[in-house]
Formats: structure tokens, C-alpha cells, sequence
């Protein structure tokens, strides 16, 4: 899995001593785009089982664990992005590693969010008047 | 789509974007709705991030952060809510498009004595046929319009719900969003029956 020092793509200017260079981005070593996977903002991510004792997550970063950690229920990408206090670009390439090793399963919001049936709607309607 | 861990089900999760104007009191109304405090998220755009997958050596360039409030209701086990205030500088046209990707629906709040700062949101959610509604925010001080007055000043379409709201208040935040769910419902026509 792609992490950081040796992993990093070679740079003319910069190597390891170079320090960060868009701060937020130094967790994933520059890498703006997840290895794999879309995740929308209400994606729910859960941990498989046992992720993180497995031997995929050896090499992990803490923030890996960390996002391990929040995931053993079901949690929106929006939550991890929150709960770690991580820009939601980060949180996205911390994903794609660990949906690329296994550790987690990414549940995409499905078409029947978007087009909720009116059962669905009187739920929420119901809901809301209950709150 | 993976269903090995059938021991946790996944919520069906519904997306409301909460929109206006700055200081309009987007998050506010997350906030008095929202079932935990409004969870902040941000995203770091870089002039050189978009297009390219590496953002090695662009220390020169310009970063900007857009920050993205959001709370949750949670129905039942199986239906959640969210709610996403929009970032309150509408030039930054494609984290709207993420958000607005697959939503419910809309509020547009707006505040009567700056009552152009909402036009913007209202031509967003109009152009992209995302149901909204209009959330007339009050504010001390403020000269109370008529919804129908405020209807008329935005030029919007007779089916839009105008509803006045104070987004402080929890009970009139919930009114603002059972009136939108309902004008989603309508719109397919099939409205809710009142309880």
C-alpha cells in the first residue's frame, strides 16, 4: 500500500527532508486521489472484521487505524472527515487505501436515495413532526 | 455492493442542503435540528488540485479551504437525514455539485434586508431542478414581509413553498423541513397526507 517515504513518486525539488507542502495533504504524502473508490460524503464505510489486527494493516498510518477504529459501526464518510478533524480530500485517500487492502466494505449511497418512495417521505415527514 | 457484515445494516441516508446567503444562519438551523452539534468538515482546494493527482511542489500556489457544516436526524434505524449547510461563497460552484449530488432537496434561506444575497442559491437550485423551498429568516429588527411579498421580489415559480422561520428555534426549523419533504412529495404527485 502507498504511504509515505519510499512510497512517495520521485520529485526533483523535494524529498523527505523537505517537509510539507499543502499541509493537509502531508498525511496522505501529496497524494490527492484515492487508489480506489468514489466516496460521496453520505458513503457509509464499515471495518471488516477483525481490520485491524489483520496483517494488511501493519504498514498503516494512525489516521488508517483511526478511520479502523471509528468504522467497526457503520459511518458516514462525512462523520470520519469530522470525527478526525481531516479535510474530506485526505479522508477520501485514507479510504482508498484501505478499501484497496481489504480492511474495509464502502456501501455508495444507493439509487433509492435519490428518488425516495413516498412511503419514505411520509417516514421522514413523520419523523421530523416526532423530534 | 458488499453485504458480508449483515450483522450492521446500513441507514438509508437522505441529503437536505441548507443554502443563502453569509450570516444567514445556515448553520444555525443545522444546528437547532440537528440531533448532534453541526460536525464541521472542510476541503482544501488548490489552484493546481483540480485535474491533475499529485500535488507535489505547489507550495506557491494558492490554497483555499471551503468549510462544509453538517448535522443528522436520525428517523429510525434504517433512515437518517442530513443536513449540509452550502459554503456560504457561491464560487465554489463544484463542492455545491458534490453536495448537491443526490439530495432531497433544498432550503434557501434568506434574510429580508439583504434579500439578493439568496438569488445565487435560488438560480442554483432552480437551474439544476432540485426542489427547494424559501426559509424567511427572522431577524431582530428586521421589517417583516409577507411570504407572498418575498415570493414575488425573488420571482419564484407559484409552487415554491415561502415559509417564515427563526432558525434558532427548533420547532421552527422542523416546520421548515417538513414543508420541504412535503413539496418533494408533491412535486411527484404524490403529496403526504397532513397527521
Amino acid at each position: 500500500m502507498p504511504t509515505n517515504g519510499s512510497g512517495l513518486p520521485h520529485h526533483d525539488w523535494l524529498d523527505d527532508d523537505a517537509g510539507p507542502v499543502v499541509r493537509p495533504y502531508t498525511v496522505t504524502g501529496g497524494r490527492v486521489r484515492p487508489v480506489t473508490g468514489g466516496f460521496d460524503l453520505l458513503a457509509f464505510v464499515l471495518a471488516a472484521p477483525g481490520a485491524i489486527r489483520a496483517p494488511e494493516a501493519a504498514q498503516l498510518q494512525p489516521e488508517h487505524r483511526a478511520i479502523l477504529a471509528l468504522a467497526r459501526e457503520p459511518i458516514s464518510v462525512a462523520e470520519i472527515a469530522a470525527g478526525l478533524d481531516l479535510v474530506v480530500g485526505v479522508v477520501r485517500v485514507l479510504l482508498g487505501d484501505l478499501l484497496a487492502s481489504g480492511l474495509i466494505a464502502l456501501h455508495e449511497p444507493s439509487a433509492m436515495a435519490h428518488l425516495p418512495d413516498d412511503d419514505i417521505l411520509q417516514a421522514v415527514v413523520n419523523g421530523l413532526r416526532a423530534l | 455492493m458488499d453485504s458480508g457484515h449483515s450483522e450492521h445494516s446500513i441507514p438509508l441516508a437522505l441529503k437536505i442542503l441548507v443554502a443563502g446567503g453569509f450570516g444567514v444562519g445556515k448553520t444555525t438551523l443545522v444546528g437547532s435540528v440537528s440531533e448532534v452539534r453541526p460536525l464541521h468538515t472542510e476541503e482544501v482546494l488548490t489552484s493546481a488540485g483540480i485535474g491533475t493527482d499529485d500535488i507535489l511542489g505547489v507550495e506557491s500556489k494558492r490554497t483555499t479551504t471551503v468549510a462544509m457544516d453538517f448535522g443528522r436526524i436520525t428517523i429510525n434505524d434504517d433512515l437518517q437525514v442530513y443536513l449540509f449547510g452550502t459554503p456560504g461563497q457561491e464560487r465554489f460552484w463544484f463542492v455545491w455539485d458534490e453536495l448537491a449530488f443526490g439530495a432531497l432537496g433544498a432550503v434557501v434561506l434568506a434574510d429580508t434586508r439583504r434579500l439578493a444575497d439568496c438569488f445565487p442559491s435560488v438560480d442554483y437550485f432552480e437551474r439544476r431542478r432540485i426542489p427547494f423551498v424559501v426559509g424567511v429568516n427572522r431577524f431582530d429588527g428586521a421589517r417583516r414581509f409577507t411570504p407572498d411579498a418575498v415570493r414575488q421580489a425573488l420571482d419564484l415559480h407559484p409552487n415554491v413553498p415561502v415559509v417564515s422561520c427563526d432558525v434558532r428555534d427548533r420547532q421552527s426549523g422542523k416546520h421548515v423541513l417538513v414543508a420541504l419533504v412535503e413539496h418533494v412529495a408533491a412535486k411527484r404527485g404524490h403529496p403526504v397526507p397532513t397527521a
